[in-house]
């Protein structure tokens, strides 16, 4: 039984694919983005599939997400990022359903890959800022510099503006990785406890061994609450930006 | 409830955990973890591409395979979900918003005829009320004028009776007076005869009986 902590985050081949000379094989993470894209757009199609006056329990799951994520970009980016909510929606769906489906003994969590939250926060930076610029033109950049600050300030204003705009993608993505990958690596470092323990102290290990797996259980919950949390700071930090693009200061 | 704060510290050792391993000095359970995890690997994927020591979040070769994917499946969704599947809970959403506005007006629409409706019948009930009332006091107001008149009426009868009645009593008063008067003179004269006995003149009767009445009057 692999007892490797990383283990877990390995990517494995299921089908081998090269692209233009580059390795773009079906893994298991590309697996587990399949079936995040499949469980939401399924749900959002068979949750409405009877378009209920009074909604089930499928159509209220649905529902909840619409209108969860119709609030959070309503009342964080403000009413002229209703054309967003699209994105700002599926961004949540992906990452909501990828860590969640992480959380199930077996699978893959692809949001525990930083290129993976990378790529999405720089989809959200590229676009944030092709928002703004289509929006502002020119006028984007004294985004870098807070108005009614003194002139005199500008020379160390304006670089930390810029880079703390340019961090955005990097704590977007590092945040949401390194928590995905800390509690699933907890999570294994914990059972990897009792099967060491169970090794090297047989019956009183099987004894001892249960205290890992008592703390493993108070652990999963408290990760699934990470989960739902990071995936919710993952969407509302993209809303906040969206509303920075739009308003500017 | 699990304490944050142990969960932070739980992390760190996690953190702390991950960077030993990461970084080579490998702590016992995951070196032997890490060795039956490499022969369990080499048996399933002979390809070995993945098959790297350390973090595999940092391992650059499957960067463009997870990027390749992520774009497919990502955009796959984003078009999915704005084309299909939003408008679809949008619709169900508006749907039952409309449905209760609708409900809701038609309510109220509703709870406008049965006040209007409720609104005439009180004022037909006040008319009719004032009506009555009306009716009431011109009755009473014409059977007391007709009371009074015939009040009026009897009481300028009896008065006339009255005075027609004095003015016959009068009348024979005078006409009594008037025999008495003739009465005293005849008795007069016949007690002058019978004690002095001549007959009286008529003229002087007259004058001495009138003078008496005079004076007793």
């Amino acid at each position: 039984m692999a007892t490797d902590p990383l283990h877990q985050f390995r990517i494995e081949q299921i089908v081998p694919l090269h692209l233009a000379g580059h390795d773009v094989s079906f893994t298991n993470s590309s697996l587990y983005m399949v079936v995040a894209a499949v469980l939401v757009t399924g749900l959002l199609v068979a949750g409405t599939a009877s378009r209920a006056l009074v909604p089930g329990r499928l159509q209220s799951v649905a529902e909840l997400l619409y209108e969860f994520v119709s609030g959070m970009v309503r009342d964080n980016a403000g009413a002229q990022a209703r054309p967003y909510f699209p994105l700002v929606f599926s961004i949540f769906a992906f990452v909501l359903f990828g860590n969640m489906i992480g959380m199930v003994p077996g699978t893959f969590t692809f949001t525990s890959h930083i290129i993976v939250t990378f790529t999405l926060a720089a989809l959200v930076f590229v676009f944030v800022t092709l928002v703004a610029l289509i929006r502002h033109g020119f006028h984007f950049f004294s985004f870098f510099f807070p108005s009614g600050a003194p002139i005199a300030l500008a020379p160390i204003l304006i670089p930390i503006e810029i880079i703390s705009y340019l961090m955005r993608p990097v704590s977007l993505s590092i945040r949401l990785f390194a928590n995905m990958m800390a509690g699933h690596t907890m999570l294994k470092v914990f059972a990897g406890f009792t099967i060491t323990m169970i090794g090297a102290l047989g019956a009183v290990g099987w004894l001892a061994g249960a205290v890992p797996v008592a703390i493993n259980v108070a652990l999963i919950g408290f990760e699934i609450m990470v989960a739902f949390l990071q995936a919710y700071v993952f969407t509302i930090l993209t809303c906040l930006y969206i509303r920075d693009a739009i308003e500017l200061h | 409830m699990v304490n944050p704060r142990l969960m932070v510290w739980l992390k760190g050792l996690a953190a702390a955990a991950v960077l030993t391993v990461a970084l080579g000095g490998t702590p016992s359970f995951a070196q032997s973890g890490e060795e039956t995890a490499h022969a369990t690997d080499s048996v399933e994927h002979e390809a070995g591409v993945h098959d790297e020591k350390g973090l595999p979040q940092l391992n650059t070769k499957t960067f463009a395979s997870q990027i390749f994917w992520l774009a497919i499946t990502f955009g796959t969704l984003y078009v999915l979900v704005s084309k299909v599947g939003l408008p679809r809970v949008g619709a169900v959403l508006e749907a039952r918003e409309a449905k209760i506005s609708g409900d809701l007006d038609k309510a109220t629409q509703l709870k406008a005829e049965t006040d209007a409706i409720v609104a005439a019948y009180e004022k037909a009930v006040a008319e009719a009320r004032a009506g009555a009332h009306k009716l009431l006091n011109d009755t009473a107001a014409t059977a007391d004028a007709a009371a009074a008149k015939r009040t009026a009426d009897v009481v300028a009868g009896l008065a006339a009776k009255q005075k027609e009645a004095e003015a016959r009593i009068e009348g024979q008063k005078q006409t009594a007076l008037a025999n008495v008067r003739a009465v005293a003179a005849e008795a007069a004269a016949a007690a002058v005869a019978k004690l002095a006995g001549v007959e009286p003149d008529q003229a002087g009767v007259d004058g001495a009986v009138d003078a008496a009445l005079k004076e007793r009057a």
